[in-house]
């Protein structure tokens, strides 16, 4: 049991002496081992959502719990993948993976046996010793979610991990991402400012409006999903369903 | 000139002479970088230039020895002084000085420098402090420092250690500002202490910048060396070159003058060859 529960949140910056309400009121749950996308115009608090989520930024008001615990701060409890890679660029991919395995407190050996499995699990066995200078953009986000999966967190947080990859790659990072978590379930939660990405990968789909939730689409989809699952017609009703939501608030703006 | 055009459209072969390209002057345009080789020549042939034109002005008596000798001159001055054994007692005191100086300074510098670079309290007490310091000229501390030290060594390392810390703690501060926030974020997410965040994260990733920072440095404090060594000195390089001024040994001192640029040369390769070496990850390997 894994759940993230998130209760009636509130967050506010101050930019130049003006207070700006960032989080207004959010509440949200995630079940045990469901996947559920965050998706809104960018400046819509998605991301801030995560990082508080991860505890890496504080908040006025409301709780974050994880299996009933209030968070102290960012834990292990949770892993992270940011949108900026976040390897460290002075060790190897197999480096960096054991790097989060140390800090989780496992024997040397424990280290190099648990990374070398989960590099094989992103199929980057061949490039365990490669430093992340002589990686692409799709195989660095690869070690990242092979890293953050390795320590095994309860949670996973997703920053828009594939939001600096080209279309193509972006694909198959979908592709192995759904692969990889269908065989090892956890509790995700993913922000992404792409529709057909959210509604792919998740079990569920927040729309948020600045600051607040819109509506949480439930995504009824078979799994396992493939490529093919993007042309079914249930598909694309929902895609267009988020899209209809987030056009709302981008003609208001405009 | 309209026979041309319909024949283009046609497909037929046409005035086939390439717009003109830059073919000579490619080194003149933005951003085109020099072969190894080309880059080699260029490099050199600035020194032969210039060592040339010095050769022909005191060659034809333009400018009198006095002020300016041959280079030949020079070249037989420094050999003598070599073989007598001053130019190495002038070098080695000057090194003593200058290696125990830049130590002292940049194990300070990195220490206050990544303090200052990682906390806020830090940052407030020493980035308003550093930036005012920074900016009083070094050389009007010489007088203070002779009446607060004396004329020995220490007063030697305190004008290099005025000259270089002040500016490296701002460098080193700016290096380890650059250290990406979500570096610190995995570190945090990994349950990692602060501490441990500061030794496994902040300071491996902000090396390759600091040591940026030392690099640069190094060339100052060859520059702050010889200003303590010129006033109130009695041995070092800069020491000669004042001795050398009261008994119009102009080559003497135009030698002293080339070595000192010769040894901050080698000391800025070395110090780029172990920026090679240490950081060899940052290099991306076909």
């Amino acid at each position: 049991m894994s759940t993230l529960a998130i209760h009636n949140l509130q967050k506010s910056f101050t930019i130049n002496n003006k207070v700006k309400q960032v989080l207004n009121g959010i509440s949200l749950t995630l079940a045990d081992n469901e996947f559920v996308s965050v998706v809104g115009t960018s400046g819509c608090g998605k991301s801030t959502l995560l990082s508080i989520a991860a505890g890496l930024e504080d908040f006025e008001g409301g709780n974050v719990t994880v299996d009933g615990q209030p968070i102290q701060g960012a834990g292990m409890d949770r892993g992270v993948v940011f949108q900026a890679y976040t390897l460290l660029p002075w060790l190897t991919a197999l480096g960096n993976i054991e790097f989060a395995l140390k800090a989780a407190g496992n024997s040397a050996k424990a280290c190099k046996e648990i990374a070398l499995e989960h590099l094989a699990l992103v199929n980057l066995s061949a490039f365990a010793h490669a430093y992340p200078s002589e990686l692409s953009g799709g195989m660095k986000q690869r070690v990242a979610i092979a890293r953050a999966l390795s320590y095994r967190p309860k949670i996973l947080l997703m920053d828009e991990p594939f939001g600096a990859l080209d279309a193509m790659t972006r694909r198959q990072m979908q592709a192995l991402l759904t692969q990889v978590w269908e065989a090892h379930r956890l509790t995700v939660m993913f922000v992404t400012h792409d529709v057909e990405e959210a509604v792919y990968l998740s079990d569920r789909v927040v729309v948020m409006g600045v600051g607040h939730i819109k509506e949480i689409i439930d995504v009824p989809l078979h799994r396992p999903r493939v490529e093919a699952t993007c042309e079914l017609p249930e598909f694309l009703n929902i895609q267009r369903h988020v899209l209809g939501l987030i056009r709302q608030d981008t003609t208001a703006q405009a | 000139m309209s026979d041309v055009e319909i024949d283009r459209g046609k497909g037929a072969v046409v005035d086939t002479v390439a717009p003109k390209r830059h073919k000579r002057g490619t080194l003149f345009v933005i951003g085109r970088q020099p072969t190894r080789a080309a880059y080699l020549g260029i490099a050199v042939s600035v020194f032969v230039v210039i060592a040339v034109a010095w050769w022909v002005f005191s060659v034809l008596g333009i400018v009198p020895p006095i002020f300016l000798p041959a280079p030949n001159a020079v070249l037989a001055k420094m050999a003598q002084l070599a073989a007598d054994g001053t130019l190495w007692t002038d070098l080695e005191v000057s090194i003593y000085r200058i290696s125990v100086a830049f130590l002292v300074s940049s194990v300070m510098a990195i220490l206050f420098g990544t303090l200052a670079g990682t906390y806020g309290f830090w940052k407030a007490a020493i980035e308003p402090f550093v930036d005012f310091v920074r900016y009083m000229p070094v050389v009007a501390f010489v007088p203070l420092t002779i009446l607060w030290s004396g004329t020995g060594d220490f007063q030697k390392f305190l004008i290099i250690w005025l000259g270089t810390f002040f500016q490296q703690v701002l460098m080193v501060m700016d290096a380890v500002k650059r250290v990406p926030a979500d570096f610190i974020g995995l570190g945090r997410t990994l349950g990692m202490s602060d501490q441990k965040i500061l030794w496994k994260i902040v300071l491996p990733s902000a090396m390759p910048g600091i040591w940026d920072a030392l690099r640069v440095s190094l060339g100052w404090a060859w520059t702050w060396l010889v200003l303590a060594e010129l006033v109130a000195s009695t041995s070092g390089l800069g020491y000669r070159i004042t001795v050398s001024q009261r008994f119009f040994q102009t080559d003497t001192i135009i030698g002293y003058i080339l070595f000192l640029g010769i040894l901050g040369l080698i000391t800025d390769q070395a110090m780029r060859a172990g920026e090679k070496v240490l950081f060899r990850y940052n290099r991306k390997r076909p």
